[in-house]
């Protein structure tokens, strides 16, 4: 029986592109292959991925498969996992990596169960334990209460990873690398899904995970009105509002802006809590900003327990004042 | 329609940050004195998805829990809040599973009940976060699924699923029987009424144990696990947060501008 070997990346494809997890994951992939001695492999699963692979290849792959096809325009479930199937039964990769997406979450873990091996799923470290050569998968568990470290012996090991917890290499077109085209074989019939619309929930402004400057509000705020403050705040600031759950829920802004374990991961250089307790749920989102501030009421709050900086005021009297204030200080 | 529901008992995500502990020589959470456990949140909204489709055109739901020592008045929620029927799966050998044991013991319990159309489960339980059961149900069952919901309808045998993506939502058509996972964006779960709770005090649930739903004990819980837990550990926050004050809460804003400003923050 053929060994398993090597690490394998699953690249998503985003608008034509190489999406920006990829990237990420083909850093911390090619730190594990080195430190395993092995090869890094690059998968790209799409409909019009043609060329993509370079990319792959450019960002730290030796050698990348794409499986280009019609039907896989749109992720669907049955589709990929097949298309993933056989893919990894080709290549037998030791490691696989996905990210911890739309796709990525359905997608690991029925795959792992279709191969009969297991996944962690949110990994925010992987590391190769030096004795056992086995994957270290750590992953945030109880909302963001606590780190776990699991491994398995079972092959492939599978792991998704969160975004923006691992950093992409440099590009470097000089790279040399393989592309190997795997076709799809799907049968059509086997899909027992269709995609009818996609519906998008656009956040005006500067996309939420790109941002610098993140303002976010919580269930203080109190309705839809109060988020224009931060909405005025955050475009002096140039940067993008955000929100915990609450808020959404409530619909006081789209359910995209929604912040934290199963909302969206943010690291902006700043990052602007107002009237939002800092549950864990929350901080696991937005702990990695590199400068937190916090407006809130309650001095027990356990938003202060992560802010460098804190106003313990109702935030009614503290922004519009804040929002001048800046705004003549950055002269806009 | 005839509808399985899974849900869990965790303890509740909810209770404050700093109540959370861990025993780091037993690698487990303590759970904080005083708080009651519940059901995992997003499996309350799938028994609340449930719920409005029997609510729109009939139906059984059944509702399975997996663990030990369940508390009556936690697992039995789904039924104060309306659900028929709930099976136990509580035997000291379910302890301790993962993903991978925990999927099979309940595919294997949905196997046993037989007629079903609809699966549905939490995206992911509030304790673990893993969000694989749901999947790995589907999978061993041989089910097409379809993954964080947030609005079901059932037409002609199908089910029109809206899913929930990073930038908005997807409408999937999918066959039936499925097993759908359902996400907050469903909608708050209905409270119980005191005519639920009333009624469901009086339902005592069906408790089966690894022979009952055809399995070795050897095949579920810790023994069934496909991943081991090395460590369990809190994150160490940083703690040492400057508060800025000032005469009135306008002067405080108008220093916190100053300090950031200061410090090149902004
Ligand atoms: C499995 C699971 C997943 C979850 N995922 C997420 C997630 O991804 N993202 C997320 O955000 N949450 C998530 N949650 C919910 C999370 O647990 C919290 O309930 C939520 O983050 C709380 O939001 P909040 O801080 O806005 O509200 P609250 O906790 O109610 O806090 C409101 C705060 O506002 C302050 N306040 C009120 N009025 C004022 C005022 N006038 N001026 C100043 N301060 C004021 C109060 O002092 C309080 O601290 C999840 C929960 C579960 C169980």
């Amino acid at each position: 029986m053929a060994e398993y070997k090597g690490v394998m990346i699953y690249c998503e494809v985003n608008e034509g592109k190489l999406a920006a997890i990829a990237t990420e994951l083909l850093g911390c992939g090619r730190k594990l292959a080195d430190a395993l001695g092995q090869e890094l492999c690059a998968v790209l699963v799409g409909s019009n991925i043609t060329g993509l692979g370079k990319g792959a290849i450019a960002s730290g792959a030796d050698k990348v498969y794409e499986v280009n096809d019609p039907l896989l325009k749109d992720y669907q479930t049955d589709s990929y996992v097949t298309v993933m199937e056989k893919v990894v039964k080709q290549a037998m990769p030791q490691i696989l990596i996905l990210g911890q997406t739309s796709i990525g979450r359905d997608l690991a873990p029925r795959l792992a169960f279709r191969l009969d091996t297991a996944a962690a799923m949110d990994c925010i470290a992987l590391a190769i334990d030096p004795d056992s050569k086995q994957l270290l998968q750590t992953r945030s568990v109880y909302g963001g209460n606590a780190l776990a470290t699991f491994t398995s012996a079972c092959s492939p090991q599978i792991a998704t990873v969160r975004a923006k917890a691992m950093s992409p290499l440099k590009p470097d077109a000089s790279r040399q690398g393989e592309v190997i085209a795997i076709k799809a074989d799907l049968d059509p019939s086997a899909i027992r899904t269709k995609v009818l619309e996609k519906v998008p929930e656009e956040v005006a402004g500067i996309k939420l995970e790109d941002a610098e400057v993140v303002v976010a509000g919580g269930r203080g705020i109190g309705n839809a009105d109060g988020f224009k403050q931060l909405q005025e705040l955050a475009r002096v600031l140039k940067g993008a509002v955000g929100a915990t759950r609450p808020p959404c829920d409530n619909e006081w802004v789209p359910d995209a802006a929604q912040i934290g374990l199963t909302g969206k991961i943010v690291t902006p250089d700043l990052y602007i809590g107002v009237a939002l307790s800092g549950a864990s749920q929350h901080l696991t989102g937005c702990s990695g900003s590199k400068s937190i501030v916090a407006i809130n009421k309650d001095p027990e709050a356990n938003i202060f327990k992560v802010a460098h900086f804190g106003i313990v005021e109702d935030w009614k009297k503290v922004l519009p004042a804040f929002t001048e204030k800046v705004k003549e200080l950055l002269g806009g | 329609m005839n509808i399985i529901v899974c849900a869990k008992q965790v303890i509740d995500p909810e209770a404050p940050p700093a109540s959370f502990k861990v025993d780091p020589s037993s690698n487990k959470v303590v759970p904080p004195p005083g708080v009651s456990p519940v059901i995992s949140p997003f499996d309350e909204q799938a028994v609340e998805a449930a719920l409005r489709i029997r609510d729109a055109q009939g139906g059984k739901i059944t509702v399975i829990s997996l663990g030990v020592n369940l508390l009556r008045d936690v697992v039995k929620k789904p039924l104060y809040m309306g659900a028929d029927e709930l099976i136990l799966l509580e035997d000291e050998s379910f302890a301790e599973g993962d993903s991978w044991s925990t999927a099979y013991a309940l595919a294997m319990a949905i196997k046993k009940i037989g007629e079903y159309d609809i699966v549905f489960c939490g995206r992911q339980a509030a304790d673990w976060d893993a969000g694989q059961v749901g999947s790995g149900i589907a999978e061993i069952l041989g089910l097409p699924g379809v993954t964080v919901a947030k609005k079901i309808d059932i037409t002609d045998g199908k089910a029109r699923v809206e899913r929930v993506t990073a930038d908005g939502y997807e409408v999937v058509e999918v066959s039936l029987p499925a097993l759908i996972t359902v996400s907050n964006e469903l909608g708050e779960a209905r409270s119980p009424t005191l005519k639920g709770i009333m009624a469901g005090k009086k339902k005592e649930p069906v408790i089966w144990k690894p022979a009952d739903i055809g399995v070795e004990a050897s095949q579920v819980g810790a023994a069934g696990r496909r991943t081991g837990l090395l460590k369990l550990f809190q994150p160490v926050r940083e703690g040492k947060c400057e508060i800025i004050e000032g005469a009135s809460p306008e002067e405080a804003a108008v220093n916190l501008a100053l300090k950031l400003r200061e410090a090149k923050i902004i």
